[in-house]
């Protein structure tokens, strides 16, 4: 708690003696949070593998875009993040139907498909290609999205707590049995799917800005598909921290690697997560009840570390 | 009058008829032996009971009303519970959240996170894990996650329990402890219908016996009945049977 406090008030004081870049990928390191928690929310729970984030993302993104002179930042945040809601419960009622891989596949198509609509109609209808935001001044997006960071970790830490948290990790275990046990499988999953898309759709609309020019081809990017995944396995996806770890490094590691070493920056960003992936099961996060657990087995024989990581949720 | 009535009862997968025309009851308070060799169709029923595969044609009511087209959370909970041949148990979860998941959702309304809690542990407690609450799930014994299945399932407050083959790969002294669970449930006034191979158990413990073979209802009766049933001994104990004579 101190720590989180600590951290936010890093947060906020950190414009104040660094400069634009640093403030950007500060930004971007508490995007990629959002994402890894919101989609670690829904899919480490269920084991649906959905990456239809980028079709939610998107979807934020064009709401900024179109919405930005008529309404204040944050009420844009909101209403980004409930037409994805909306968006995801419709989909949501079609593909969750799909099990496995079927799943995954379609959710693929899904963000594809949505990005090539738009892609289309803004060409062909409104006879444009991709547009420009105004410029902001770098602290708005990074208080913007502090905020938003702050209000998906507390409301999936009530998620995961809640009956609805029970729900979907018995469907992760066994959905034939939840059925069974008196769990409407198919509710439970279309709306923690959309509950988990109103983050992402918001997300969208507080990165949009600092796109500076955008198309859909940028909104709706496979990547704000990808580093979710990435971001939630290098964190660990069995506590809440994971999430929040993993996107916080992530998206440290790439903004840094990435303005030292443009060309190279992806091979050392492949090395260190297959590392983290085959030393490291229970992710980043999983580092410190590992190594707390190996001191304390140093000293006397003591016992496991199933009770830090419950301590560390 | 009976709590679980099924006519015509018939399911095909294509053209095979899995269960076929079956009318059965069964009484409130009793333990229903339901028997017959691999393949008769007994799963298949409690498939059709539990709302895991929608019936072909039939109906099956419990406590007067229709099943039909009913989901499985539905079934669940108006009060028919049912444990899994294979078990199902929730292997990301230790085994007091597997009960907790019963106790949440399994009996009608909103049921509080205390109570939840405190029926689950009771439940534990009743098919005897209360020790081992915490434990993550895959840590346990085969036998202990059939007894997690059941808690899970009692969990529930059924009215009616579906066990299937809750005996399958015990020892003897297993399968002793386990009749006594049963026993000890329908004590408690929830009317059981069990799946079973183990001849034991279930002649030492139902009331009644139905007997199954290629989806068809061949015979019905006391332990003695069936027992001396010539169809029986012929279609399913056969070999034994005339091996002794």
């Amino acid at each position: 708690m101190v720590v989180l406090i600590l951290l936010i008030g890093f947060v906020v004081t950190f414009p104040l003696y660094s400069g634009v870049f640093p403030t950007r990928v500060l930004t971007y390191m508490l995007m990629c949070a959002v994402l890894a928690v919101s989609w670690t929310m829904f899919s480490g729970a269920t084991g649906y593998m959905s990456l239809a984030p980028a079709a939610f993302f998107g979807i934020g993104v064009y709401s900024m875009y179109l919405l930005q002179y008529y309404l204040p930042f944050p009420v844009i945040m909101v209403v980004g993040g409930l037409i994805s809601f909306v968006l995801a419960l419709l989909l949501g009622l079609v593909t969750l139907r799909l099990k496995g891989i079927y799943f995954t596949i379609f959710s693929f198509g899904l963000f594809v498909f949505i990005g090539n609509a738009v892609n289309y109609v803004e060409a062909e209808v409104f006879g444009r290609h991709g547009w420009v935001f105004p410029l902001l001044d770098p602290a708005i997006p990074l208080y913007t999205m502090l905020g938003l960071a702050v209000v998906t970790v507390v409301a999936i830490h009530f998620i995961r707590r809640s009956r609805l948290g029970l729900a979907m990790l018995s469907i992760g275990g066994n959905e034939e049995a939840a059925e069974h046990m008196g769990i409407n499988t198919t509710r439970i999953k279309v709306l923690t799917f959309a509950i988990s898309a109103v983050f992402m759709g918001a997300a969208g609309v507080v990165t949009a800005p600092s796109f500076i020019y955008s198309n859909a081809g940028i909104a709706f990017s496979s990547t704000y598909s990808f580093i979710p995944i990435v971001a939630a396995v290098f964190g660990g996806m069995g506590t809440l921290s994971g999430p929040v770890v993993g996107g916080l490094l992530f998206g440290f590691l790439q903004k840094t690697l990435q303005a030292r070493f443009q060309t190279y920056f992806m091979l050392g960003f492949g090395v260190i997560i297959v590392l983290v992936i085959l030393f490291l099961p229970t992710g980043v996060a999983g580092l410190v009840p590992m190594l707390r657990d190996r001191l304390r087995r140093g000293s006397k024989s003591g016992k496991g570390g199933e009770a830090e990581q419950y301590a560390n949720t | 009058m009976p709590i679980l009535e099924g006519r015509g009862v018939t399911k095909y997968f294509g053209g095979l008829a899995a269960v076929s025309n079956v009318d059965f009851h069964v009484d409130q308070g009793e333990i229903l032996g339901l028997i017959g060799p691999n393949g008769a169709g007994k799963t298949t029923l409690f498939n059709l009971i539990s709302a895991a595969s929608p019936i072909s044609s039939g109906e099956i009511r419990f406590k007067g009303q229709k099943l039909n087209g009913l989901k499985p959370h539905q079934i669940c909970r108006m009060g028919i519970a049912r444990t899994f041949q294979e078990t199902k148990v929730f292997a990301n979860m230790p085994v007091l959240q597997n009960a907790l998941v019963g106790a949440f959702f399994g009996s009608q309304g909103r049921v509080s996170t205390a109570d939840a809690a405190r029926e689950a542990s009771q439940a534990l407690e009743f098919v005897g894990l209360s020790a081992m609450t915490n434990a993550p799930i895959n840590d346990l014994t085969l036998v202990s996650q059939k007894r997690v299945e059941v808690a899970r399932a009692l969990a529930t407050k059924p009215e009616l329990l579906l066990l299937d083959e809750l005996m399958a790969g015990l020892n003897a002294a297993e399968v002793g402890e386990a009749m006594e669970l049963v026993t000890r449930i329908r004590d408690r006034g929830i009317t059981i219908v069990m799946v079973e191979h183990v001849m034991k158990a279930i002649m030492g413990i139902s009331g009644r016996v139905m007997v199954l073979h290629h989806g068809e209802k061949i015979a019905e009766g006391t332990c003695n009945e069936i027992s001396c049933n010539r169809t029986v001994i012929d279609v399913y104990l056969g070999e034994e049977a005339h091996a002794g004579s």
